[in-house]
């Protein structure tokens, strides 16, 4: 409290500070075992000597009475006066040293005091208000999009597509260049063949060998079209036919032919490619490695056991066992790889180890047994500088030839069988033959191509034989080239049909030649005319009578015998025509008027406030007064039309289909009768119209996610803020036009203040998300 | 010179009209102006079913093209000035749809250049000449803006105007595909045509069609009524003396043919030729195309004409006893059943526009009736003696009666009924009959005499019969054929077919009535047909009611509204006066201030509409002053 201390105490406290430290060296004699008293006096004294310590300033005596009685004796003259802060600064004046502070002190005195904070409420609705602001601000951004999809006809959801076919093919197709040399090569290669470069679809070339090609050439095209697709139909259904055929035979003998057939194949593969023959080796020595590892053809199934126990007696089962060994040895079989003189060595050596039933089976593939000659290629799998006899290459030949004809007859046979067992069976028999025959030619020509391959093959070279099965596609293909030649059938034609409803026709019309009698009478009954009231209904209905003009046509009105009391019945009823039927209708119509009109109610009460008794008389004043007048309702629509009567009476059923509400945004039914004129069904439209009427207002394409929109969407396209024609003038249903910017705030300065200098109510990145999620959600909202 | 070819027999027709080359896609060409008719799918306009080359309806044609030319003349010079004039009246091209392409690209790609490099001869969608345009348009908008619109509202009726320009542009284009054009038969200066004679007409036209005109001479079952079904392909007869008949009456192939052993009064088919009602003696009796009674409605009792609206599937019957009796065919329910209070009813066509019935009456007057209401919608004084015959055209425009006074006069039944011609015949007319193209024929005696009218969509003028013919009995009914250039007439000794060049509508709908449709087809048409049945309270004068707010019950559902709430929601709230003190709140004081505030809004308004007035002068003038423009020293002038 620097306001309380005297102008000099300043110095006095300092000295103050070294009277404490003299008097702590001071010794405390008789401090101990003195009374009260004495220690009372020498306070006293102490302090006095302390006073004594600075010459000048000596405490003064306090002479002047005051409520506050300070020890400091500090005179309280001004109580209630403020300190001036010029009273303060007066004794400084001197000293450069209090140069800063003074300075300090008066721009304290520049400054204006600092209101009082404001409430919490206010704070917070001020925040509350400038922070709806901005976000408002912001979310306006999305008005022109919510508008643009609220005002399309039809929307496709996702609704970013994928612009891949948003340019003309031609615009993309003419803006790129060639840049790098590849590029630029092939160019210069089209450019030499005259390719299409920018024009995609035709070459010059193709585009006039297309308009060369005649209408028969096209369709003999697709006649062969046609029957290639019917010939690859076939084979199918053969193939799916062959697969359920359960004959153990025929399968046996399908096996083989189709080993054969791979064998060949490897062979000329070989030849071509040694890579993939490779390849085929690793296959088989695959398979060999499988078969080493199961227990497949090893006469240990439940199989193999019966047949031994037949084996004794039946010599097929004995054979059936000695194949499935063989079997397995071939499969186990070693593969060796041409041209190594050491595996050679090695396989003798090995030869040795191997147990006694395989060696025998290697063995005797010289010898006589003539089943065991068909692994010959696997067991003579050795370099080529080996060579083995012509002579005996030949008859091997010869042999396989001998087995294949024997295949293929039996085939045949088998085939033929089932076919003609499936005729008999079921007798839709003309497209199954041509079916079956098909098939069969198909077969036939097959086998053949094989044995000519066989014959073909007559090199040294050897084959493996494999069990890996090989489609056979490649054959079925050139098998196909001659069948296409067959030209489809001609439909029958239908020149017979022409001439006959002509004949029905003609046969049927015959000129009747009826009798006449006819007696010619000529009538005319005068017409009455009679005066009456409306003359106007008279003239409509009379009208302007034109006089019969003398037909060129001979018109002679006739009469019939069987209608002779009609006419007559008729000439009476002439006889009174017009007598009062313009009276009655004009009673007619009277009648409809009054019924039509309102009513008028009375509601004087006879004998209310007069006399009661017979003779009663209501005055013409209580009656006019006490009557309720009916509203003028409007005008008749057949007021102007003397001869019509029409109904005032609305169709209430009819109404119950009728619009009976406006619709939203319209204010009036002109405008609502105006939308819904044009119809809608396919009856009154084109096709196209009546599609495009009937589009739906939003379409899903299946299997797409629809996201909601991005706030980067809606930024990245300009084309939304581009039209938008309702800026700030009408406020559209739900859209709301962006506040004028910041006029709210620079209205008031407390706020601006308040939002320069309060921290963000929201830390940045913060706001920025919370801002989008909102934004989200609303879009969401919309689509709903 | 070839035969109708029988609906059976469908498909197969060898004689392909115009070989046409097919067109490849790289050929250049918009499919838009020339599209190719799809056969697979089933729409109207734009892919009219046009059922092969050689069964387009080109009978009427052959039938009107080879008249003895020292005789008449086709009548296709008029045509050809209507085609003239339309080419050179204004055209309307509406925008081009260039949506895939942006301004950029459009100017880089020409628009009548494609990407193959093929020229395209006619770019752009085809013109459409405005006439045909305005007559699919529906009609100018009948509210008038008095105060700026919300943006909203603005928006849909934009929509809706586009659409309307849109369907109806698409509409009058699809007119191309109406291969059929009308002929009538024309005098060689000055002869009457009236005098041709059939067997000339017949001697001139091509055999199908000669084979057209035919009698049948049945004269022992007396006077025959007889009904056309829709398509106009099958006929069925009824005597008087209960000789009932259906026949194809093209190929002649007899459906079936019984007798009923009761009076036949009236014979109709029903909304296909399967079924048909006759009117006898008792009563209602309806038959399957065997002659195979099926039904015998009781409640449909001394019948004597009947009506049949296909569109809503309602069996009209007028009776003896002054009933009129509205039966629905497709669940067998009868849904009204009016009392006409006027005498026997033996006089009723129907209104093919609205499907109001009109009943003929001994009174001379003729009302009309639709199922909803108990009393005739319009009443009408037509004749002094009784009405004897009711017609109404098929645009539901004019309706033809005709009196035992001896008169046919044609009313006019839009709005006003008032008679537009009349004429006095030597007996009078007792039966009368519209065809397609609004040909008047009445039977008078046993003379049939027809009318035509001069214009298109024109009345006929009475003035000059177009043609007559005298079958060998006295007519008891008549009827054209649709889609046929034919009258049928059945009278006293049988029933005769009568050829009248210019009757019947060249164009058919192949979706609606099909004459060449065959069993499947019929059985499609059938249920489609009947799923889009009108209801039969729809019937009334004016059959687009359905397409405005009911006002009546919208203002009463307002009013409501505003006593349910106590106060009007969408009323502007009146001007109520703030209360003030020291006495300035005085009553007097408060209708000044009222009355000044009213009369301010009212200067308001007078200002506004002044300066409208001013704006509105100001741009006539600036429009209509075209001289130099105004000078500096202009106003130096004196």
């Amino acid at each position: 409290d620097i306001s309380l201390l005297p102008s000099g105490s300043l110095l006095a406290l300092s000295h103050l500070g070294k009277a404490v430290d003299s008097l702590k060296d001071f010794p405390q004699s008789a401090s101990e075992d003195e009374e009260a008293i004495d220690g009372e006096r020498n306070h006293q004294k102490l302090l006095e000597k302390i006073g004594y310590l600075d010459g000048k300033n000596r405490l003064a005596e306090r002479s002047e009475a005051s409520l506050q009685v300070s020890e400091f004796s500090v005179s309280n003259e001004g109580t209630g006066e403020q300190l001036d802060l010029a009273e303060l600064l007066g004794p400084i004046k001197s000293s450069s040293s209090m140069g800063t502070v003074k300075k300090q002190l008066k721009k304290v005195k520049n400054k204006k005091t600092v209101d009082l904070p404001l409430s919490k409420e206010e704070r917070e609705r001020i925040s509350r208000e400038a922070a709806y602001n901005k976000i408002s601000q912001d979310m306006t951004k999305w008005d022109p999009v919510v508008l643009k999809n609220r005002r399309a006809a039809q929307l496709v959801f996702p609704l970013e597509q994928d612009g891949v076919l948003e340019n003309c093919i031609g615009e993309v197709l003419g803006s790129w260049k060639a840049r790098t040399p590849l590029e630029k090569e092939i160019f210069n290669l089209l450019h030499q063949n005259k390719q299409p470069l920018t024009d995609p679809l035709l070459t010059p070339v193709e585009k006039e060998s297309l308009k060369a090609m005649s209408l028969e050439e096209a369709k003999q095209r697709r006649a062969e079209l046609q029957k290639a697709r019917a010939l690859q139909s076939y084979y199918e259904a053969r193939a799916r036919r062959e697969k359920k055929i359960k004959s153990k035979k025929f399968h046996k003998v399908l096996k083989k032919r189709n080993d054969k057939k791979i064998l060949k194949n490897f062979e000329e593969l070989r030849k071509v490619d040694p890579t993939s023959a490779l390849e085929e080796l690793a296959k088989m020595e695959r398979a060999r490695i499988q078969e080493r590892m199961s227990l497949k053809h090893q006469n240990k199934g439940k199989w193999a056991k019966s047949k031994v126990i037949m084996a004794k007696y039946d010599l097929e089962a004995r054979k059936a066992m000695q194949e499935q060994l063989l079997k397995n040895k071939e499969l186990t079989q070693k593969l060796k790889v041409p041209s190594d003189s050491e595996h050679d060595e090695d396989a003798e050596e090995e030869n040795g180890l191997i147990p006694d039933i395989v060696n025998e089976v290697q063995i005797s593939t010289d010898g006589p047994n003539p089943w065991m000659q068909r692994n010959h290629g696997i067991t003579t799998k050795t370099p080529p500088i080996q060579k083995e006899p012509l002579s005996s290459e030949e008859s091997e030949l010869e042999e396989d030839e001998k087995a294949n004809e024997e295949e293929e007859a039996l085939l045949q046979e088998l085939i033929e069988r089932r076919s003609l067992r499936k005729g008999s069976e079921v007798d839709q028999a003309p497209r199954r033959t041509e079916e079956t025959e098909e098939v069969l030619a198909e077969l036939r020509t097959l086998s053949e191509q094989i044995n000519k391959k066989a014959k073909k093959r007559q090199d040294g070279e050897q084959s493996v034989n494999s069990s890996s099965a090989v489609s056979k596609e490649p054959s079925i293909q050139r098998e196909e080239q001659p069948s296409l030649d067959e030209r489809p059938e001609r439909v029958q034609t239908m020149e017979a049909l022409d001439t006959l409803g002509l004949d029905e026709a003609v046969q049927e019309q015959k000129v009747l030649e009826p009798e006449q009698e006819h007696r010619p009478s000529k009538q005319k009954s005068p017409l009455k005319k009679k005066k009456e009231p409306m003359a106007a209904l008279h003239t409509i209905i009379s009208g302007k009578t034109h006089q019969a003009n003398p037909l060129s046509a001979p018109i002679v009105v006739e009469e019939e015998d069987c209608d002779e009391d009609a006419t007559q019945r008729q000439i009476i009823k002439e006889a009174f025509a017009g007598d009062d039927v313009i009276a009655d209708f004009q009673k007619d119509k009277l009648e409809a008027e009054k019924a039509s009109k309102p009513k008028e109610i009375d509601l004087s009460l006879p004998g209310w406030g007069q006399w009661g008794g017979p003779g009663l008389v209501i005055s013409a004043r209580k009656r006019r007064r006490f009557l309720v007048k009916a509203p003028k309702g409007s005008a008749r629509k057949d007021q102007c039309l003397p001869n019509v009567v029409i109904s005032e009476k609305r169709n209430i059923q009819a109404a119950a289909h009728q619009v009976n509400v406006l619709p939203f945004p319209f204010t009036h039914q002109g405008q609502f009768e105006e939308t819904i004129k044009v119809p809608v069904g396919a009856t009154w439209n084109t096709q196209r119209a009546f599609q495009k009427l009937t589009a739906p207002r939003i379409v899903t394409r299946p299997g797409y996610i629809i996201e909601p929109i991005k706030e980067k969407d809606v930024e990245s396209s300009p084309s939304h803020w581009a039209h938008q024609p309702y800026r700030g003038k009408a406020r559209l249903h739900g859209y709301s036009p962006p506040p004028p910017k910041e006029r709210s705030i620079k209205e008031s300065p407390i706020t601006h203040q308040l939002i320069t200098h309060t921290p963000p109510l929201l830390p940045p990145q913060k706001k920025k998300k919370n801002l989008a999620t909102m934004s989200t959600g609303d879009e969401a909202s919309f689509w709903k | 010179m070839e035969a109708a070819p029988k609906p059976g027999s469908g498909a197969h027709v060898k004689g392909q009209g115009k070989k046409q080359k097919p067109r490849r896609y790289w050929e250049g060409g918009n499919d838009e102006a020339h599209p190719l008719p799809d056969k697979g799918s089933k729409r109207k306009w734009e892919e009219r079913p046009q059922p092969k080359d050689a069964q387009v309806p080109k009978k009427p044609k052959q039938m009107r093209e080879p008249r003895p030319k020292q005789k008449q003349e086709l009548s296709s010079k008029q045509t050809q000035k209507v085609l003239r004039s339309k080419q050179t009246q204004k055209v309307l091209r509406p925008k081009q749809n260039l949506k895939d392409c942006n301004s950029d690209q459009k100017q880089e790609l020409k628009p009548n250049q494609t990407l193959s490099g093929a020229q395209d001869p006619f770019p752009g969608p085809a013109p459409v000449s405005e006439n045909a345009v305005n007559k699919f348009r529906r009609g100018g908008s009948k509210f008038v803006t008095k105060q700026p619109l919300k943006l909203v509202t603005k928006d849909k009726l934009k929509v809706a105007a586009s659409e309307e320009e849109e369907t109806s542009v698409r509409a009058a284009r699809a007119e191309l595909l109406l291969s059929e054009e009308p002929g009538f038969l024309e005098g060689e200066d000055g002869e009457d045509t009236a005098t041709i004679h059939q067997s000339d007409i017949v001697e001139a036209v091509d055999i199908a069609s000669a084979a057209k005109h035919f009698d049948l001479n049945l004269h022992q079952f007396g006077p025959y009524r007889l009904n056309y079904s829709r398509t106009g392909r099958h006929l069925a007869l009824g005597g008087r003396r209960g000789h009932v008949a259906t026949f194809d009456w093209i190929t002649k192939k007899l459906m079936c043919e019984i007798n009923v052993m009761e009076a036949v009064r009236d014979i109709r088919f029903l909304h296909t030729e399967t079924l048909f009602a006759v009117a006898q003696k008792r009563w209602l009796h309806i038959y399957d195309n065997q002659g195979i009674e099926l039904h015998c409605v009781r409640r449909c009792d001394r019948v004597t004409r009947l009506e049949f609206l296909p569109f809503h599937f309602l069996l009209a019957t007028a009776s003896e006893t002054g009933f009129l009796t509205y039966l629905d065919v497709s669940v067998g329910k009868i849904v009204a059943s009016l009392m006409a209070r006027a005498g026997r009813l033996d006089v009723m066509t129907q209104n093919p526009h609205n499907a109001v019935i009109h009943l003929g009456h001994s009174n001379g007057t003729v009302s009309l009736w639709c199922p909803a209401m108990k009393e005739p919608v319009v009443k009408i004084l037509c004749h002094r003696g009784g009405v004897r015959a009711v017609a109404v055209d098929s645009s539901g425009t004019y309706m033809a009666t005709s009196g035992l006074d001896h008169q046919v006069k044609i009313f006019d039944l839009r709005g006003k009924y008032q008679p537009l011609t009349a004429r006095a015949l030597p007996q009078g007319a007792g039966h009368l009959a519209f065809s397609q193209r609004g040909l008047l024929a009445g039977g008078m005696g046993d003379v049939v005499t027809i009318w035509r009218g001069q214009g298109q969509g024109g009345f006929p003028s009475l003035d000059q019969p177009y043609l007559t013919h005298r079958p060998h009995g006295h007519i008891h009914s008549l009827q054209f054929c649709p889609f046929e250039d034919v009258l049928g007439a059945g009278h006293s000794r049988g029933f005769t077919s009568i050829l009248v060049p210019g009757a019947g509508e060249p164009n058919f709908d192949g979706l609606e009535s099909n004459p060449y449709r065959s069993r499947k087809q019929r059985q499609e048409w059938e249920v489609k047909a009947l799923m889009e049945k009108i209801p039969a309270e729809l019937i009334g004068l004016d059959p687009r009611n359905l397409g405005e707010i009911d006002v009546i019950s919208l203002e009463q559902k307002k009013k409501e509204r505003v006593e349910r709430l106590g106060f009007d929601p969408e009323a502007k709230a009146p001007f109520q006066p703030k209360q003030k003190k020291k006495g300035r709140s005085s009553t007097a004081n408060l209708v000044k201030r009222k009355i000044k505030v009213k009369d301010q809004e009212h200067r308001e308004q007078v200002r506004q509409s002044l300066q409208q007035q001013q704006q509105q002068q100001k741009k006539l003038q600036t429009s209509q002053s075209t001289g130099p423009p105004p000078s500096a020293l202009d106003r130096f002038k004196r």
